[in-house]
C-alpha cells in the first residue's frame, strides 16, 4: 500500500492555494458528462452533493433514512468554530489551526488542519447567505460562545440546534439541485458494498430498504460521507442507524483504515440508567461555559447534592486546571470524570456520574438568561431524567460520541483506492487523536463545500467522460458476494436454530469494547478483547435470529448486517490500540502516563498515522505508517493547567 | 427519579405493505420500567417477538433525542403521544400507568402512505421543500457574514420557525391531513430573514401548489397541528404563510 499524502510544497499558508492552482480543471460544458456517487447526506455529504450539482456534475446521492434531512449531523448541538475574530479577542486563522492541532494532541497533519482553519470563515459566510438563523447580538451582528480547548470566543451557534440548522441549510441547497435535475436522490438505501473496475471505484451496491432488492449504481467516482463508527460500543450518542458498513466494505476492497482506535468519549452525557437502554444522550459541551463540575470530597457520600455544603465539594476540574477550568478539552474532562468515579466519588445510584451545577450561573445571570442559552437542553434533560437542572445539578457521565479514526485520505480527500473519496467523520484527516468541540460541523462542511469540489475535478479530468453503466462483470460479482453473505446471516433462523437477537450480540460486543478499549486501555485488557471478539462473532453467525424475508422491509436484517461488520471492525480497533503503545488525546494507554496521570505521548516512536491494510479474512491486517512532521508548530506535552 | 415498573397492554397497527389490509394487534407487556423511553418499550416488545419467532413491528427511529424527525406514531389518538412538545422517542413510560391500554397507530394522511406497520412514506415533504424551500445561493464566495445584519428578535422568530423537524405530525393530527404547519414554518423562516426576501413571492406560491399536487387537503384553522408539534411551532407561522401567499398572488410580476 502506497501512502502518498500529496501535501503541496511551500509555506503552510500557501499550500491550499498551490493545490487549487495545480489541480486540473474541467470546463463547464464537460462537467455535465461526469457522474459522482455520494453516499450519506449529513453535513459532508449534503454540502458536497449541493456544490457538485451547482457546478454541473450529475450527482447520485444516497441515504439510509426516509429523507436526507435526518442524517445524524442534525443532532450536533453546540456550534461551529471559525476564526472570524468578530469578538476582537485575539483570534486568527493560525490560532484556530494551533488550537485544533494541539487539541488533537499532535496526531493530525499540519497542512490539512491549516486548510480547515482557512476555509472555516467561508463556511459561516455561506451558511448565513443560505438563511441559517444563527444567534445574533442586539445590533444584528453574529453572536459567539466559548468551547472547550480554546481561550477565545469563536463558536457560532443556533440555540442548542446548530447541527440541525446547518444540515437543513445544506439539505435545502441540495433540494434545490434535486429540483434542477442535477442531484438524483435515493432514500432508504443502504450501501452494502463498493464496486471496483480495474482497481478504481466505479460504483456501489445498495440494498433498497423498502423492497429488499440489491441495486447497482455506477459513476466516475464515489464519495463516502457515511459518518463514524461509535455504535461499535452499542451505547453511544450516535443515531440508531449510524454504522461502519460502508467504510468497512471499502476497507475490505483495499482502502487503508487510519487510526481506528481514536474514539472520542464525550464528557457530558446523561448517565446509563438501565440494561434496556438503546442509546445515550449528549448534553452539549456548551453547558460547561456556565455549569461547574463537581463531586463530593468524601468517597461514597450518598447525601443529596443540596445537602452537601460548599466546602465538602470538589470542583476537580477548576482545582486541577485553573487556566481552562471546566473548559478543558473533552478527553481530559472525560478521563478526570472516570478517575473520580473509580475513586468512589461518583454520584448517581450507579456511582457512575458527576454533577454539572448551574446554581452559581443562575445566581449570577438569573434564570432567564440561562434558560435562553440552554432551555432546550434543560427540557431534554428533564424529560429523560425527570429532574429539573435549574433546581438540582445535572448528573453527567462520559459516553462514546465521535470517531477521529476513519478511512485514510490524502490531501485531496482520496482514499488509497483511486476514485474513492471519504469526507467528514468518515475520514481520519483533521482531528488527530482528539476533536475539539464545534469542530466536527466545521470539518464536515469544509470538506463538502470547499475542499472536495476542487480536488475531485483533478481526478475526474483524468477519467474519460460519458454515461456510465453497470455492465462490467464486477457489478454482478459484487452482488453475488452480498447475496451469499445475506443468506448466511439468515441461515440459522431458516434452520430454526437461532438463539438470540441481533441486539443481544451487539450489547455483548459493546461491553467488551467499553471495558477494554474505552476511556483507558492497557495491553492486558486489549488482549482479552482480541480473544473475546472472535468468540462473540462465531456465536453470532451461528445463532443470530433474523426473522422475516430478504425481499421486504426488514429492520432485523438491516441491523444484523451492520452488527456483523462491527464484529469484524472491532478487532481492527483493538489491534490498533494495542499497537499504539503511547497515550495521546483520547487514546489513553495506562502504561504511558505522566506522574500526574496525564496522557504521555511518545513522539519518538508514534508520531505517525497508523494505516491498516486488509489482507484477507484469515490473515492479520498489515500496519503501514504515515510519518507526521511538524514544521510550523512544536509538539509539546499538552497543558491546560 | 423514582423508578418503578408497570404492566400494560399495547394495541399496535400491523400492516404488511401499502396495499394490504391492516389490523390492530394486542400485545401484553409486563415489568416495563417507567424510566424507559417509549421506543425502548417498543424495542423490548420486538426483542420478545423475535425470540418467539414472530416478526417484530416495523417502526422508524434514528437519533432518539428528538431532533431528526424520523420517529412518530399516533399514541392513544394523539400524534407523538400525550406529552406536550415531545417527540415519540423522548416520551417516557412514566407518562403511563399500571394497567393502561396503549393504542399505537401510524401517522395517517393521504399524502403520507403506509410502507409497513408504523412506517410511513414522507417523501412528499421533501418535494414541497424542492419547490422553493431554499435561498438560491451557490457555494462560492458570499460576502462577509456580518454584512447581513439581522435584528435579534427577528433572528429569534426565524429560529422558532426553523426548529421544525419535518416529522409530519402536523399532517397526521390535521382533520384535513395537511402539513400546513411544516410549510408555514419554512416559508416563515425565509420570509422573516433578509436573505430569503428576494424569492419570497415565488416560494410561497410554488410550495403551496406542490402541497396541493401531493394530495394534501387545506388548512381549516383547527389548530390540531400546533397542539401536537414536538417543537412548539406556532400557527402564527401559518398566518404568515397565508399573508405571503395572498400578497404574492396579487403582486407577483414574473
Amino acid at each position: 500500500m502506497q501512502l502518498d499524502s500529496k501535501i503541496p510544497e511551500g509555506p503552510l499558508a500557501e499550500k491550499w492555494d498551490k493545490c487549487r492552482f495545480s489541480n486540473k480543471l474541467i470546463n463547464p460544458a464537460n462537467k455535465r458528462k461526469y457522474e459522482v456517487i455520494i453516499v450519506g447526506t449529513g453535513l459532508a455529504g449534503a454540502s458536497a452533493a449541493a456544490t457538485l450539482g451547482e457546478l454541473g456534475y450529475n450527482v447520485k446521492s444516497f441515504c439510509i433514512q426516509d429523507t436526507p434531512r435526518r442524517a445524524h449531523s442534525i443532532a450536533a448541538q453546540g456550534g461551529i468554530n471559525a476564526a472570524k475574530n468578530y469578538q476582537g479577542d485575539g483570534d486568527s486563522i493560525f490560532r484556530l489551526f494551533y488550537d485544533t492541532i494541539k487539541g488533537g494532541d499532535f496526531r493530525a497533519r499540519e497542512a490539512n488542519v491549516y486548510r480547515l482553519a482557512q476555509v472555516a470563515n467561508n463556511i459561516i459566510d455561506q451558511c448565513v447567505a443560505q438563511g441559517v438563523p444563527f444567534a445574533r447580538e442586539y445590533g444584528g451582528t453574529l453572536a459567539n460562545r466559548s468551547f472547550g480547548g480554546a481561550q477565545v470566543s469563536r463558536t457560532f451557534y443556533a440555540r442548542g440546534q446548530t447541527g440541525q440548522q446547518l444540515l437543513l441549510g445544506a439539505y435545502s441547497a441540495m433540494m434545490r439541485q434535486v429540483a434542477a435535475g442535477k442531484v438524483k436522490m435515493y432514500t432508504r438505501r443502504e450501501m452494502v458494498d463498493l464496486v471496483l473496475v480495474n482497481g478504481a471505484a466505479r460504483g456501489i451496491i445498495c440494498r433498497n430498504l423498502v423492497t429488499g432488492e440489491l441495486e447497482k449504481y455506477s459513476a466516475h467516482a464515489v464519495v463516502l460521507a457515511t459518518g463514524g463508527y461509535g455504535n461499535v460500543y452499542f451505547l453511544s450518542t450516535n443515531a440508531m442507524a449510524s454504522n461502519v458498513t460502508a467504510a468497512f466494505r471499502a476497507y475490505k476492497r483495499g482502502a487503508g483504515f487510519a487510526n481506528p482506535c481514536f474514539v472520542q468519549i464525550h464528557p457530558t452525557c446523561i448517565p446509563v440508567h438501565g440494561d434496556y437502554q438503546s442509546k445515550l444522550t449528549l448534553m452539549s459541551e456548551s453547558l460547561r461555559n456556565d455549569g461547574r463540575v463537581w463531586v463530593p470530597k468524601q468517597a461514597g457520600d450518598k447525601r443529596k447534592a443540596s445537602e452537601i455544603p460548599e466546602n465538602e465539594r470538589d470542583y476537580y476540574l477548576e482545582r486541577k486546571y485553573p487556566s481552562f477550568g471546566n473548559l478543558v478539552p473533552r478527553d481530559v474532562a472525560s478521563r478526570n470524570a472516570k478517575e473520580v468515579c473509580d475513586a468512589g466519588h461518583g454520584v448517581n445510584d450507579t456511582g457512575l456520574g458527576v454533577y454539572l451545577d448551574f446554581a452559581d450561573a443562575i445566581k449570577r445571570d438569573g434564570i432567564d438568561v440561562i434558560r435562553r442559552k440552554y432551555g432546550n437542553l434543560f427540557d431534554m434533560y428533564q424529560r429523560i431524567v425527570d429532574t429539573d437542572p435549574s433546581k438540582e445539578p445535572m448528573m453527567i457521565y462520559p459516553a462514546t460520541h465521535y470517531t477521529m479514526g476513519g478511512l485514510w485520505v490524502d490531501y485531496h480527500l482520496m482514499t488509497t483506492i483511486p476514485g474513492l473519496y471519504a469526507t467528514g467523520e468518515c475520514n481520519f484527516s483533521d482531528h488527530g487523536a482528539n476533536r475539539l468541540g464545534a469542530s466536527a460541523l466545521m470539518q464536515g462542511l469544509a470538506d463538502g463545500y470547499f475542499v472536495l469540489p476542487y480536488t475531485i475535478a483533478n481526478y475526474l479530468a483524468q477519467v474519460p467522460w460519458g454515461a456510465t453503466d453497470t455492465q462490467d462483470p464486477a457489478f454482478n460479482e459484487t452482488v453475488a458476494a452480498v447475496k451469499e453473505r445475506t443468506a448466511s446471516l439468515m441461515a440459522s433462523t431458516r434452520n430454526g436454530k437461532g438463539k438470540e437477537t441481533v441486539d443481544f450480540y451487539h450489547r455483548e460486543l459493546g461491553k467488551v469494547m467499553w471495558d477494554n478499549c474505552g476511556m483507558a486501555r492497557n495491553a492486558e485488557g486489549l488482549k482479552v478483547a482480541l480473544k473475546k471478539i472472535p468468540e462473540i462473532r462465531a456465536e453470532f453467525w451461528e445463532n443470530v435470529i433474523v426473522p422475516g424475508k430478504e425481499q421486504e422491509l426488514n429492520q432485523s436484517l438491516e441491523r444484523a448486517g451492520r452488527v456483523a461488520d462491527f464484529l469484524e471492525f472491532a478487532e481492527l480497533m483493538v489491534r490498533d490500540a494495542l499497537a499504539r503503545e503511547e497515550s495521546c488525546g483520547c487514546h489513553f494507554r495506562e502504561e504511558s502516563q505522566t506522574e500526574e496521570h496525564e496522557a504521555k505521548r511518545d513522539d519518538a516512536n508514534y508520531s505517525h498515522v497508523a494505516v491498516w491494510e486488509y489482507k484477507g479474512d484469515d490473515a492479520e491486517p498489515e500496519l503501514h505508517k504515515e510519518p507526521l512532521t511538524f514544521e510550523n508548530v512544536t509538539p509539546s506535552q499538552r497543558s491546560y493547567k | 427519579m423514582a423508578s418503578k415498573t408497570i404492566n400494560i397492554l399495547v394495541k399496535i397497527w400491523r400492516q404488511n405493505g401499502p396495499y394490504v389490509q391492516g389490523c390492530l394487534e394486542e400485545y401484553p407487556l409486563r415489568d416495563i420500567s417507567t424510566d424507559m423511553s417509549f421506543l425502548e418499550m417498543m424495542d423490548v416488545l420486538n426483542e420478545n417477538l423475535t425470540r418467539k419467532g414472530q416478526e417484530p413491528i416495523a417502526f422508524d427511529s434514528d437519533c432518539r433525542e428528538g431532533i431528526c424527525g424520523m420517529c412518530g406514531a399516533v399514541v392513544n389518538g394523539t400524534a407523538h403521544g400525550p406529552q406536550k412538545e415531545t417527540t415519540l422517542c423522548q416520551l417516557h413510560m412514566r407518562q403511563f400507568h399500571d394497567g393502561d391500554t396503549v393504542v399505537i397507530e401510524p401517522f395517517r394522511s393521504r399524502g403520507l402512505p403506509i410502507v409497513k406497520d408504523l412506517v410511513v412514506d414522507r417523501s412528499a415533504l421533501d418535494r414541497i421543500i424542492q419547490a422553493g424551500g431554499y435561498v438560491s445561493v451557490n457555494t462560492g464566495s458570499p460576502k462577509d457574514a456580518n454584512t447581513i445584519l439581522v435584528p435579534q428578535h427577528v433572528a429569534e422568530k426565524a429560529m422558532d420557525a426553523a426548529a421544525c423537524i419535518g416529522c409530519g405530525a402536523c399532517a397526521a393530527a390535521c382533520p384535513n391531513g395537511v402539513p400546513m404547519l411544516f410549510l408555514g414554518a419554512k416559508v416563515s423562516q425565509l420570509a422573516l430573514l433578509p436573505q430569503g426576501k428576494l424569492e419570497s413571492k415565488k416560494r410561497a406560491i410554488e410550495m403551496v401548489l406542490q402541497m396541493d399536487k401531493e394530495g394534501f387537503g387545506n388548512c381549516g384553522n383547527e389548530r390540531e397541528c400546533e397542539n401536537v408539534c414536538p417543537k412548539g411551532i406556532k400557527i402564527s407561522n401559518i398566518a404568515r404563510l397565508n399573508r405571503e401567499f395572498l400578497k404574492a398572488s396579487f403582486t407577483i410580476d414574473h
